[in-house]
């Protein structure tokens, strides 16, 4: 009864049919874009199966912790703690497969190991009331300490181990859907506008699918349901927007807090076991190297919903794959598209009479096109942190039509509300 | 009795950081027990090795950096804005003024001032790209900051390879061009000791006297500290919060620069691939751990060097040194729970106590 009269759609979800339309719109231009680019530039790796394929593969960490984040933002935890949550899970991971020999319990020690990470975040801000970004750092701050002494204990003395790296780990089976992959992989080959692409992309995603990636693509419309269709998802989120008025409908806020960021820990965790056993075949540290942060990001960028949110995932796996796969030539090629793109955004800004920022825009976009055409390839070194500097770029153009829960990172205590 | 000790606010940090030390300890010593190592043993040898006269110098020595790493992050942090870019900050600067250093020689005394100036100059203009983010485009400055890390890595990578700011310094180790002894620092001889103590250290020291001195007796650090206790108010009457953001950040930045001074000029004097990283990572440790103060950042600095060096002579005993590490991050997070509790306890008294006095005025 309550909860009917709190179901009323907020302001944010009535047009929930014209923002699907618009995505998609987004998508399909993305593609089409990328096309030209390809048929421009001549990189083919821009559209290639592997790239769609890397492309998946690398979203899937990247996309664990924005879920992860946002499962714990929705109740009004900050989780900057995601980083060293996705370094316990790549470490129990490799201790859980490699001490049982069965993959199945490496991800179940990875999601634990990343819950527990949650747990002690849970702890410091929930109970203690401890500022969320200073529990967070101090979580990334304890991570690697642990995981290396722990590595030291127990992987040093076995054969292929280290204080660093664990041994080889049992590997998760492959799958995939049956009667793509030849015909689509001769229909590529001939680099035919449009067709070849499209097969690329079907090909990149429907074959050799790990069961990291399909659970990972599963926790998307998982979390969606949860948060937005049960009693759970929608106490759960009175908790991050007014903490105070659902403690006063007799929401269990602090329980509810709890749930979430273990939850949110527990996915970073599994974000870490893809790390380790699937996008690898042991453990090595530093392996997390800012998903965790760039995770973030991707939330920001998806505004706190789960498919824009998995969006964002994409684009930053896919800067990702595209570094990997392609290299300086690849990435080189993107220049064009940025260059235009911010090109197209300057003269928009000029048509809505906002000159300063018009002018911003097509200084950046001129000086991004001239090193597009006076360069051949970018620099390897730049290259490799292709994703990062993209997540910036994309938090300076695109954070200023967000709306994160109102109780965001607020601090709150049992029953001080007034 | 205790009440009162804890009304006021210094006793309750020390109070806080002896409480979350013990805390530490206990920890330390349940993992050791437990990875079967005999915890009072393992103390005494860290001991033993932390107070011989070569390990104090280089405790000193790794705490000048970290002091100035935390009391960067700590400009910050007095008014709620985490620099977490310190890291990236301090590590262009320094690559590049080693570079600008090694490239010219100049008369001793200026030559020094320039590498520090443009230290200052490089930290503080990285950090300005956050800060201005952040007012202009609402970008959250943990994200932004972060990010620049990895990206200020990109480009100290591209920058130090051989033909740009890089030469060949061993078979294994490329760096910029040495700086030539007209810009290097003399070290202080410690007794008993063939090591010398960084004389960047007497920097270190004043930079934390002008902190304390721009924090407690200037406009600027008032205005600091009202913004973040409260943002709202401090607008109300008048700061600008933009230009705090952007001022804080900057002075964050330029402060960071300065991290990696004591090992270019008294060390090492050329940034190579083995130049020390993640100092400023740890600096938000320390920060937090010395709760933004100049007294108590120097301590916590100190705490966490003697644990990273006396941790060396663990591996000789077949004990993991990252121990510390849990040490460390023990410390840090007992600390700000115990702290959270303690000035909840302290400010529970204080309402009551001027609950009674308004209680006698009245009466």
């Amino acid at each position: 009864m309550i909860e009917q009269e709190i179901r009323t759609p907020a302001p944010d979800t009535d047009d929930r049919g014209q923002r699907r339309t618009r995505v998609l719109a987004l998508g399909v231009g993305i593609f089409v874009a990328l096309i030209l680019l390809r048929l421009i530039t001549g990189e083919s790796d821009i559209t290639s199966s592997g790239t769609m394929g890397a492309t998946l593969a690398l979203a899937v960490p990247i996309g664990m912790a924005a879920l992860g984040g946002m499962w714990s933002e929705r109740s009004g935890v900050v989780n900057i703690g995601l980083e060293g949550m996705m370094t316990f899970g790549t470490w129990g991971a490799a201790f859980g497969s490699y001490f049982s020999g069965n993959p199945w319990l490496g991800l179940l020690g990875g999601i634990i190991a990343g819950a527990i990470g949650g747990l002690l975040h849970a702890v410091a801000t929930v109970t203690f009331g401890v500022d969320h970004i200073v529990s967070g750092v101090a979580i990334n701050i304890l991570a690697p300490g642990v995981t290396r002494y722990m590595s030291d204990l127990f992987f040093t003395h076995e054969t292929g181990g280290g204080a660093t790296q664990s041994p080889p780990l049992p590997s998760f089976p492959t799958w995939s859907v049956p009667g793509v992959g030849k015909p689509l992989g001769s229909l590529e080959k001939h680099h035919w506008i449009l067709v070849s692409d499209l097969a690329g992309l079907v090909r990149g995603v429907l074959t050799n699918l790990s069961p990291i990636t399909l659970l990972g693509i599963l926790v998307v419309p998982a979390s969606y349901y949860l948060l937005w269709h049960t009693a759970f998802g929608l106490r759960l989120r009175s908790c991050g927007e007014n903490p105070v008025a659902a403690e006063s409908l007799g929401v269990g806020v602090y329980r509810m807090k709890y749930a979430a960021v273990v939850i949110s820990g527990g996915l970073a965790g599994l974000g870490g076991v893809f790390l380790t056993m699937v996008a690898s075949s042991n453990y090595q540290e530093g392996q997390v190297n800012g998903r965790g942060y760039i995770g973030l990001a991707a939330m920001i960028f998806g505004n706190w919903r789960p498919g824009m949110v998995a969006g964002g995932a994409g684009l930053f796996g896919y800067t990702d794959a595209l570094q990997l796969r392609g290299g300086g030539g690849a990435v080189h090629a993107m220049l064009l598209l940025i260059g235009i793109g911010l090109l197209a955004l300057a003269i928009w800004r000029g048509y809505k009479r906002r000159p300063i920022a018009a002018v911003v825009s097509a200084v950046v976009a001129v000086g991004v096109l001239l090193w597009f055409f006076l360069t051949d390839a970018l620099p390897r070194e730049i290259v490799t942190y292709s994703p990062h500097i993209t997540t910036l770029l994309v938090l300076a153009f695109a954070s200023q039509r967000l709306r994160m829960p109102a109780a965001d990172g607020m601090r709150y205590r049992k029953g001080e509300g007034h | 009795m205790i009440y009162r000790l804890l009304a006021k606010s210094y006793t309750r940090t020390i109070v806080a950081a002896l409480v979350a030390l013990v805390f530490a300890i206990a920890v330390t010593s349940i993992v050791l027990s437990v990875s079967g190592f005999d915890p009072p043993s393992t103390f005494q040898a860290m001991f033993e090795f932390g107070k011989e006269p070569d390990s104090v110098v280089n405790t000193v020595n790794r705490a000048s950096g970290y002091y100035l790493s935390a009391l960067a992050v700590a400009v910050g942090f007095r008014m709620n804005l985490f620099n977490i870019g310190v890291d990236g900050q301090y590590r262009l600067a320094a690559m590049l003024a080693a570079a600008v250093g090694g490239a010219w020689a100049l008369p001793a005394g200026l030559h020094q001032v320039v590498i520090v100036l443009v230290a200052v100059a490089v930290g503080g203009l990285w950090a300005a790209i956050p800060a201005m983010l952040k007012v202009a485009r609402g970008v959250s400055e943990v994200i932004s900051t972060i990010m620049l890390n990895f990206i200020a890595t990109a480009i100290i990578g591209f920058l130090l390879h051989p033909g740009r700011l890089a030469v060949q310094l061993g078979p294994n180790n490329i760096g910029t061009k040495p700086i030539s002894s007209s810009g290097r620092m003399p070290g202080i001889p410690y007794p008993g000791s063939e090591l010398k103590l960084y004389s960047f250290l007497v920097i270190a020291i004043l930079a934390g006297l002008g902190y304390w001195f721009m924090i407690n007796r200037t406009r600027f650090g008032f205005d600091l500290r009202a913004t973040g206790l409260s943002q709202s108010a401090a607008v109300a009457s008048g700061v600008d919060a933009r230009r705090m953001v952007v001022m804080a950040m900057v002075m964050s930045g330029a402060m960071a620069g300065l991290i990696g001074m004591p090992q270019l000029l008294g060390g090492s004097y050329t940034y190579s691939l083995d130049f020390p990283a993640g100092i400023g990572l740890t600096g938000i440790g320390i920060a937090l751990l010395g709760r933004n103060g100049p007294v108590g950042i120097a301590f916590a600095a100190l705490l966490w060097a003697f644990l990273d060096q006396s941790s060396q002579i663990l591996d000789f005993n077949d004990i993991p040194k990252e121990i510390v590490a849990i040490t460390q991050a023990a410390v840090l997070l007992s600390v700000v729970i115990v702290y959270e509790v303690v000035n909840r306890a302290g400010q529970r008294i204080d309402q009551r106590r001027v609950a009674t006095q308004l209680g006698e005025v009245t009466a």
